[in-house]
């Protein structure tokens, strides 16, 4: 099981020290493989993620997101590779390493004939010290629906009752897949906050998404995932490496469209105002654009890819 | 692994954390009272199956009894009211859709809806989850039954047993046999491929168990190769069971063997709460059977 080095860029030093130390690793992955039947559909992925921090995983429906997080959490067995959540093995944790984990799955329907308040309350129960249930409630902003059968709950409040049962067990590391969906703008911003706030209370949290806006937002690190690997890691700033981020000059000359990639757009704009301006001193369709993340992961996840 | 440079292992798990130290892990004993709390609101408040599981043996009981009322049952031997005779087969049949039919089509449907998945990721041993279903069970069990006995000694006029050593053996034959239902009814929930299909696998079985274990249809009328096969399956005994309950000590002589079998009764029973039990531990899954 020798350590992988996954081609990353601008990767912050590895989390280090004791597990559950301030700093030390919540999640350490190292060459982890799984299989469905001939597809490997987690093939050599590594992953860090340091405790207190948001890192959100990234990548297309198929590139072995959802397997990898279902590994950490005990759900599915690997194939090989080193694994350690919380200072354990997920595949041999037992009960009390599942008390010190959150998990907002994808898609529940469960649970449609209780209560808000019962469903968080019998929850807090499982384990030996929960959060306050009404508090984690009013956490979420379901106060006012806290007597509400789950089955009446819009899907946004049905999202937030997720992330109360994910959280009322006080996690020490909580897991959020693709949290958001189907949220209006404001709620997501409403969600946002929520997990802004999770973390300053010293929650490590591994997100994944699909939405880049999200990723941006809320996550300290990103973690690029395709074909089951991590491709690229890094702050939402600085992902991809420097080069991705150089901005873009196009303009047009004489009927023909010319685009630049440059670290010194300002020098270009002003070469190009004293060769090619018109009269009128512009230059025609002049842009200068800075790469977003999204452009970034977009590059990351299509290079090179079969499709 | 021999590597200087491999990363330090990490140490068995400290409890590092001041917040794990505030509390132990719950007892199995209190989590299943916490399930059975769930299991029964959610169970109360989903009216179809409620309605479903009470009245199911009522009305077979009236329908049965109204229809062949007039003809009584026995030979020549002992004859009594149809309702009567029909009623210890009801009963069987109450214990086993409680049990059984009850609990593997609601296992495999929260193996399909997310309830299994989330209670996955809690603390929450499967002990404690399928010690709430039992909960669960024997409560609707005694429920079902108490209503069923009520409904057929004020409306269609059965006869008690007034003898305290009946009620023993209905004591024992009841919770042996919902003991035995509810264990096969977790073992064999892992059996349907999705929640959808669960009621499409699990109610033929019911079906046919009913029609050749003496439910339906007096038990020394069918075939003998019906009564062989039916010999193996824990219904045909509850109902014997109950039938050494509810009629009179002469019917005795209308059973195959010409007399009510109680130990063969309790054999059996424990038998297959042992298969149950084993089979049951050994395949409960969390996740669907095609799943990953």
């Amino acid at each position: 099981m020798t350590p992988t080095t996954t081609p990353t860029t601008s990767r912050p030093a590895p989390p280090s020290g004791p597990p559950g130390s301030p700093g030390g690793p919540a999640v350490r992955v190292r060459g982890l493989v799984k299989r469905y039947g001939a597809k490997r559909a987690v093939d050599g992925l590594d992953l860090d993620l340091a405790t207190g921090e948001i890192v959100a995983v990234l990548g297309p429906n198929g590139a072995g997101k959802t397997t990898t997080v279902e590994i950490l959490e005990g759900f599915r067995a690997r194939d090989a590779g080193e694994v350690r959540v919380l200072g354990e093995d997920p595949a041999r944790a037992g009960r009390a390493w599942r008390a010190r984990l959150g998990v907002v799955a994808q898609d529940s329907h469960d649970q449609a004939e209780l209560t808000v308040a019962e469903s968080v309350r019998s929850t807090a129960r499982y384990y030996p010290a929960p959060r306050d249930p009404d508090e984690v409630i009013a956490s979420v902003g379901l106060a006012g629906k806290a007597g509400a059968r789950v089955r009446s709950l819009s899907g946004g409040q049905r999202r937030r009752l997720d992330v109360a049962l994910g959280v009322v067990g006080g996690p020490e590391l909580l897991f959020l897949d693709e949290p958001t969906t189907g949220f209006d703008p404001q709620a997501r911003r409403t969600f946002w906050d929520l997990v802004l706030r999770l973390r300053d209370t010293g929650t490590t949290i591994l997100l994944t998404t699909h939405d880049l806006a999200e990723a941006a937002h809320l996550a300290d690190r990103v973690a690029v995932v395709r074909d089951g690997r991590v491709v690229a890691t890094g702050t939402p700033e600085t992902l991809g490496g420097p080069g991705a981020r150089t901005p873009l000059v196009t303009w047009t000359a004489d009927g023909v469209q010319h685009a630049e990639r440059t670290d010194t757009p300002t020098a270009l704009a002003a070469h190009l105002m004293a060769t090619v301006a018109g009269a009128d001193g512009e230059v025609v369709d002049l842009c200068i654009t800075r790469p977003s993340l999204e452009d970034v992961y977009l590059g990351l996840v299509t290079n090179g890819a079969d499709a | 692994m021999s590597a200087a440079t491999a990363p330090v292992p990490t140490p068995a798990p400290a409890r590092a954390r001041p917040s794990s130290a505030g509390g132990h892990l719950p007892g199995v004993a209190r989590l299943a009272l916490v399930r059975a709390g769930v299991e029964l609101r959610q169970f109360w408040r989903e009216r179809d199956a409620v309605v479903f599981v009470f009245a199911y043996p009522i009305v077979m009981l009236a329908i049965f009894s109204t229809v062949f009322g007039a003809e009584d049952q026995g030979t020549d031997v002992a004859q009594i009211g149809y309702a009567q005779y029909f009623l210890p087969g009801m009963v069987a049949t109450g214990v086993m859709l409680t049990s059984f039919q009850q609990l593997a089509v609601s296992i495999a449907v929260e193996r399909d809806d997310g309830t299994l998945r989330r209670l996955r990721a809690t603390p929450l041993p499967a002990s404690g989850y399928v010690g709430g279903k039992v909960l669960l069970t024997l409560a609707t069990a005694v429920a079902q039954t108490a209503l069923l006995l009520a409904v057929a000694a004020l409306a269609f006029d059965v006869p008690m047993p007034s003898d305290a050593a009946d009620w023993v053996t209905f004591a024992w034959v009841f919770v042996l046999g919902t003991a035995t239902g509810t264990v096969c009814g977790v073992a064999f929930s892992s059996l349907p491929r999705s929640g959808r299909s669960a009621s499409a696998v699990v109610t033929p079985v019911v079906l046919v168990l009913q029609f050749i274990s003496g439910v339906f249809f007096a038990f020394f009328a069918l075939p003998s190769w019906m009564q062989t096969v039916a010999s193996v399956f824990p219904l045909k005994w509850i109902a014997q069971g109950m039938r050494s309950v509810f009629l009179p000590e002469e019917m005795a002589a209308l059973e195959t063997s010409g007399s009510w079998q109680l130990p063969a009764t309790a054999g059996v029973l424990v038998a297959w709460l042992i298969v149950g039990l084993v089979v049951g531990v050994r395949t409960f899954r969390w996740r669907r059977r095609d799943d990953g």
